[in-house]
């Protein structure tokens, strides 16, 4: 990509002489590129090989199917049991509890800002999300544990929420991910084409019918990807599950229990100071490989939306 | 719209009923009510997010809890350690960062070929930032505190953050210098500058900028990241300070001493400590927001 010189003219950037410093200045700028790739294939080398050495340790099977998440102490011992499914089935509930916070406020910011807000708002409201966005993550937990969570046990009957709880780690991460959600959507919306709002105007639409019938259905596909990343970036959240959700892996479906997710045990086993050759160490790895697999699996997921809504409207 | 009925004001008030049709106009406004309160709740719950913790912490603020290494005694606690060592991490990270990002930032603006490693390189750095922080922990745990050896030191923190915050940089130094008229460089080049020459020399400096600014920007993300350090071995507290020369130790970090103090049961870590080290930590981030922005401001009027 030589946009910078191949913009007004076809210029040949390839070196003419044979100058010894430029080409050496070449090669240190190639591999300068090259980490962003050294280090996805670091990650991938990294999480295989510690991984790898779990299971040669536990069965596949057990990992993929077994409903208890025990990996301390012996692993003979009828105590030690590696199913995996507690720690997604505590991921996959923060994950709900904050896409349903997450996908109203996300949507409805960027309707408004992209449709409704008048110009001088919108120079407010923007840097206001990118604030939001930029407040640490351990900072969010703070407040989830203690701010949020005594705020729902007062609300809800007394018993029903744990000190550690889904719902109040959910809802922080929630609102965590609407910048992200808000944002992106907000640049499909406003890259639909004036001439379908008027055309809808045209024929007497008014206009919460031209945002419900028009705009979001031709954005539909940046929408979709903006929700799909906010759900890794939901996913991948560490600090807020790891103080506010608890360290409990349970099959559970209440937001008001404890729960662990992926993020949540690492972080608890790194704590616990697990050494290399550890079958508690390896097993950070093996929950890194599933954590890993199903954001990228999203990021793709969510790369492809993206081109589709480029192709129509760029 | 005013009390008294000016020409004016019948006026507008004609265009705005044809803009609402009248059957509808109390759905329509609900419907905009309605959006208007989902895009300012989330910036609600900021507000209440930040008087909560000024309110908690204001009051345990003092110089001694910022001088004072980390005590079992609540009231003695301080952060001088996270501090040293927040300020030796991204000394370091900017170090390697900086000049890493930009000369990749470069390569992919300026030299790189089209062809397809190069499309591979930039869809994987949109891939890399999206990978959770807390696998780079990982990366750096397995690679640098075993493999190589190095251990639960200040370097394996750097690299944890390096890695995460690089392709940060490459997209926003990519932009700054793709902001830069290409008449500089074919000026450049036709007067028998190099590329390299017109890169380094004309382009580059134009560009800087807006690299700082994207710079700055990441490094305040890294100020904040918890996940990645810990799991690379950041220690929660220290009777010694970190210097950015003594790679070799181990190491704390402000966001680290705040799960610490937010662990605890003790009320007065839970609440008073961590608030009070989250506002420290805030108003660095504020601090580097302004001087990025600033920086921005700056620049675009030059321009």
């Amino acid at each position: 990509m030589s946009d910078l010189a191949n913009r007004s003219a076809p210029i040949d950037l390839s070196p003419s002489s044979s100058r010894l410093g430029e080409r050496a200045i070449m090669k240190v700028l190639l591999f300068a590129g090259s980490v962003s790739i050294l280090t996805t294939l670091l990650i991938v080398f990294i999480l295989l090989e510690e991984g790898l050495r779990f299971f040669a340790s536990v069965s596949v099977a057990d990992f993929l199917t077994d409903t208890v998440w025990r990996p301390f102490g012996d692993p003979e011992s009828d105590a030690f049991r590696i199913g995996i499914w507690p720690l997604i089935n505590g991921t996959l509930l923060v994950t709900a509890i904050a896409m349903t916070v997450a996908i109203p406020l996300g949507l409805g910011a960027a309707a408004y800002l992209s449709e409704y807000a008048p110009e001088r708002l919108r120079r407010k409201i923007k840097p206001s999300l990118e604030v939001l966005a930029g407040i640490p993550t351990v900072v969010l937990g703070y407040f989830a544990l203690t701010f949020v969570t005594p705020q729902l046990r007062l609300i809800f009957p007394e018993g029903s929420i744990q000190i550690f709880n889904a719902l109040s780690a959910g809802i922080v991460v929630g609102i965590m991910v609407v910048p992200t959600v808000a944002s992106l959507s907000e640049d499909a919306m406003s890259a639909v084409p004036n001439g379908l709002r008027q055309a809808a105007y045209g024929m007497g639409a008014t206009r919460s019918v031209v945002v419900r019938k028009v705009v979001v259905p031709a954005a539909l596909s940046g929408i979709v990807s903006a929700i799909i990343l906010g759900m890794g970036r939901a996913i991948g959240e560490t600090m807020i599950v790891a103080i506010a959700a608890g360290n409990l892996p349970t099959m559970t479906v209440n937001p008001g229990d404890q729960v662990q997710t992926m993020t949540g045990y690492i972080v608890q086993a790194v704590g616990g100071e697990a050494s290399r050759g550890s079958l508690t160490y390896q097993s950070i790895f093996a929950v890194g490989i599933v954590l890993f697999s199903m954001t990228f699996g999203l990021n793709l997921l969510a790369q492809r939306f993206v081109k589709r809504f480029r192709e129509v409207y760029e | 719209m005013s009390v008294l009925s000016t020409p004016q004001s019948v006026a507008e008030g004609a265009v705005g009923s044809l803009a609402a049709p009248r059957g509808r106009s109390v759905r329509e406004r609900a419907f905009e009510a309605v959006l208007f309160v989902m895009t300012v709740l989330a910036l609600v719950v900021l507000v209440v997010l930040l008087v909560d913790i000024l309110r908690d912490g204001a009051g345990r603020l003092s110089l001694d809890f910022l001088t004072s290494y980390s005590s079992r005694n609540a009231e003695e606690t301080g952060i001088r350690t996270g501090i040293t060592g927040t300020l030796s991490l991204m000394a370091l990270v900017a170090l390697f960062a900086f000049p890493l990002g930009v000369a990749a930032a470069i390569y992919l603006e300026v030299f790189a070929p089209d062809n397809r490693f190069t499309r591979f390189m930039q869809v994987n750095i949109a891939n890399l930032a999206g990978v959770p922080s807390v696998v780079y922990g990982l990366l750096a745990s397995a690679m640098f505190v075993y493999i190589l050896g190095w251990g639960r030191v200040l370097l394996s923190g750097v690299m944890a953050l390096t890695l995460l915050i690089l392709p940060v940089i490459i997209v926003a130094s990519r932009e700054a210098i793709r902001a830069v008229p290409p008449s500089i460089m074919n000026g450049a080049l036709a007067l028998g500058a190099t590329p390299w020459q017109a890169t380094y020399k004309q382009v580059l400096p134009v560009a800087m900028p807006g690299v700082f600014t994207g710079t700055i920007l990441a490094l305040s993300r890294a100020v904040g990241e918890t996940a990645p350090i810990l799991v690379a071995g950041a220690v929660f507290s220290r009777r010694a300070d970190n210097v950015p020369w003594r790679v070799f130790e181990p190491f704390g970090a402000v966001p680290i001493q705040i799960y610490d103090f937010v662990k605890r049961p003790q009320e007065a870590f839970q609440n008073d400590a961590a608030a009070a080290a989250i506002i420290i930590l805030l108003s660095v981030l504020l601090l580097m927001n302004a001087t990025a922005i600033t920086l921005r401001n700056r620049y675009r009027q030059k321009l």
